[in-house]
């Protein structure tokens, strides 16, 4: 049977996140925790696929208790089973420190259920950086397959999928060998509604809970903050330009002052 | 991990068609500054089929050293066998830095290899800087959501890598009397051991300009209040010949589809004109236009943040303020081309 599985993050709701100013640190109670918008995309082509070609979604994450709520979220989307990874030991995980745990994490379930397909959202919004997907792909010597925009086939039996790239100025089709990792954008799907069942199952889900210990074969110096090749050394607030110049006058004397340095770039409009 | 064994700072140059993509030229103007600082060589990793002749331009820009792996299966851009190649190249000549454009097949590959090396990798640069003496990398982007600058190195484990926006950092003039040493390695890789193809590449930039490469880019923000109203920003855009921006919320609100969103999870833009049109104007959004040429802001907002990353400000309203625009500017537009063409006609008389 077709196993997918969906790596999700909860994350603070970066479009309204406070900054304290002083410290230049976030002020996390200051905006709501939400799935990760790229990952809601992953989960609900998980479960596309699912229902195109049967079997199982379950979905993956790391995080703190609170995050049990992302991996709800994702069973109202109609994810089957959710598994999370939660320790202090993984805190403070940079990209490389956090695509490490995750492995380690889908060679548990794998053991559990062979995995075919993999899936990421194309990055997170509080992260920025795109990298934990191909790094799974690349600890578990599979191919990834980046800013993936539509499957156009999934084959289990004959072990290939075919697959769009989103290019800078267009898309590539793509056919891999299965199993392998699809990190997805945006404009894959739009979000179904979640239906009543998977409210009402989500709402009463406990997902698997694991602790570094529960993983196996885990180098412990590769997690975490200890596992973390890079580090923040200072944060700052960007610098405040100096602001431009407001014009005045009656609306039509403003357009007219506009028009005026628009047209200054001659060389745009001949 | 002897860090002495690591030298020069190494520039992943990408190809697409044959061409050098800007971002890599770039990157060489960014990574002579490093290689100076750190009076060490320069070196691109040229890596493509039939790309050998490019060797030359690398060097008018900047490197000192092109190490070309150059062979049919490097057709199109793969994960599998770009990685092998750039990693035995990291093994057989040890670089103290790579830098890569922030490009999709950039990040991908720098992905897999900060996996495979391991170390660490700066996503999405857009301030760097060495110091001279330990050669630390000082690798600075915007974090959050573009709330806040974060300055992040890797101290203990070499390379150091990092993935740098592309239109951030300025190429240096080509210097045709430069040159440098070209070395080519070989990397024994089988078409049938692959296991992705690429089956074909379509491309979509004839549809419509795109919005990276305008002269002039319109953007909306929510202060466009609806679609329909958003259609404003299309007609400002038609009348001068420009391409449609837009703000993370527009995206999200489906105004317009992402491929127009400006910002740090967007397009970065440095067109000679970019308006800004009912654009609030946070960090997130601002990071990806604050080095375009001249930008007008309109708002009715006096407090938006945004008059203060504009050169040229309008308090108004847009549904007031753009139409006006947009009327004076299909009469003035006519009378400069009309003279234009008087020029050229005198020109070839």
């Amino acid at each position: 049977m077709l196993h997918i599985v969906a790596c999700i993050k909860q994350v603070p709701d970066t479009k309204i996140i406070k900054m304290n100013p002083k410290t230049n640190t976030m002020d996390r109670a200051s905006a709501p925790a939400i799935l990760n918008p790229y990952d809601a995309h992953a989960v609900e082509e998980a479960v596309r696929l699912k229902k195109k070609y049967g079997g199982i979604v379950s979905v993956l994450t790391m995080g703190p208790p609170p995050a049990v709520k992302a991996i709800k979220k994702c069973i109202e989307l109609g994810a089957d089973e959710g598994y999370m990874i939660s320790d202090r030991a993984f805190a403070g995980a940079d990209t490389l420190a956090t695509s490490y745990a995750l492995t380690k994490a889908l060679e548990k379930i794998a053991k559990q259920r062979p995995i075919d397909l993999i899936i990421c959202g194309k990055m997170t919004i509080d992260g920025d950086t795109g990298q934990v997907g191909p790094g799974i792909a690349r600890r578990l010597n599979i191919p990834p397959l980046t800013g993936v925009n539509k499957v156009v086939e999934l084959n289990k039996e004959k072990g290939y999928a075919i697959v769009h790239r989103k290019l800078e100025d267009g898309y590539e089709v793509v056919k891999s060998q299965l199993p392998c990792l699809f990190t997805v954008e945006k404009d894959i799907n739009d979000i179904s509604f979640a239906p009543l069942p998977n409210m009402i199952k989500a709402a009463r889900y406990q997902p698997t809970i694991w602790t570094a210990d529960d993983l196996e074969d885990v180098d412990r110096k590769q997690l975490g903050l200890k596992g973390s090749p890079t580090i923040v050394s200072k944060v700052w607030a960007p610098p405040k330009p100096e602001g431009g110049k407001i014009l005045t006058g009656t609306k039509e004397e403003q357009v007219n002052e506009l028009l005026s340095i628009i047209l200054e770039k001659k060389e745009l409009f001949s | 991990m002897n860090f002495d064994d690591y030298r020069g700072i190494w520039i992943y140059i990408e190809v697409k068609d044959g061409q050098i993509a800007p971002v890599s030229l770039e990157l060489l103007g960014a990574g002579r500054m490093l290689a100076d600082k750190r009076k060490t060589e320069l070196a691109g990793v040229l890596i493509g089929s039939g790309v050998k002749t490019l060797a030359p331009i690398l060097f008018q820009y900047g490197a000192d050293v092109v190490y070309v792996y150059d062979d049919p299966i490097f057709e199109h851009y793969r994960t599998e066998p770009y990685m092998r190649a750039l990693l035995d190249c990291c093994h057989k000549h040890k670089p103290e830095v790579i830098l890569y454009g922030a490009t999709p097949s950039g990040k991908d590959l720098a992905s897999a290899i900060a996996t495979d090396l391991p170390t660490g990798l700066t996503a999405d640069t857009t301030i760097l800087d060495i110091e001279e003496d330990t050669g630390l990398l000082l690798a600075s982007r915007p974090a959050f959501g573009g709330n806040i600058m974060a300055t992040i190195l890797c101290k203990k484990y070499r390379p150091q890598m990092a993935t740098v926006r592309p239109k951030v950092m300025k190429s240096l003039p080509p210097d045709p009397s430069r040159t440098g040493r070209v070395i080519e390695e070989h990397i024994e890789l089988h078409e049938e051991e692959m296991r992705t193809k690429v089956l074909q590449i379509v491309r979509e930039t004839a549809k419509k300009v795109r919005i990276d490469e305008a002269d002039i880019v319109v953007a909306g923000g929510k202060g466009m209040g609806s679609k329909e109203g958003f259609q404003l920003i299309h007609q400002l855009a038609e009348v001068l010949g420009g391409a449609v921006g837009a703000s993370r919320d527009v995206v999200e609100a489906g105004w317009i589809d992402h491929h127009h969103q400006v910002g740090q999870t967007g397009v970065t833009v440095t067109p000679k004109i970019y308006f800004a049109i009912g654009i609030s104007g946070a960090i997130q959004h601002v990071v990806g236009m604050q080095n375009s040429e001249l930008i007008i802001a309109i708002n009715k907002d006096p407090n938006a943040p945004i008059f203060q990353s504009c050169h040229y400000g309008i308090v108004g309203d847009a549904f007031e303020i753009v139409p006006l625009l947009i009327e004076r500017l299909k009469e003035e537009i006519p009378k400069i081309k009309a003279a234009a063409d008087v020029k050229e006609e005198i020109r070839h008389a």
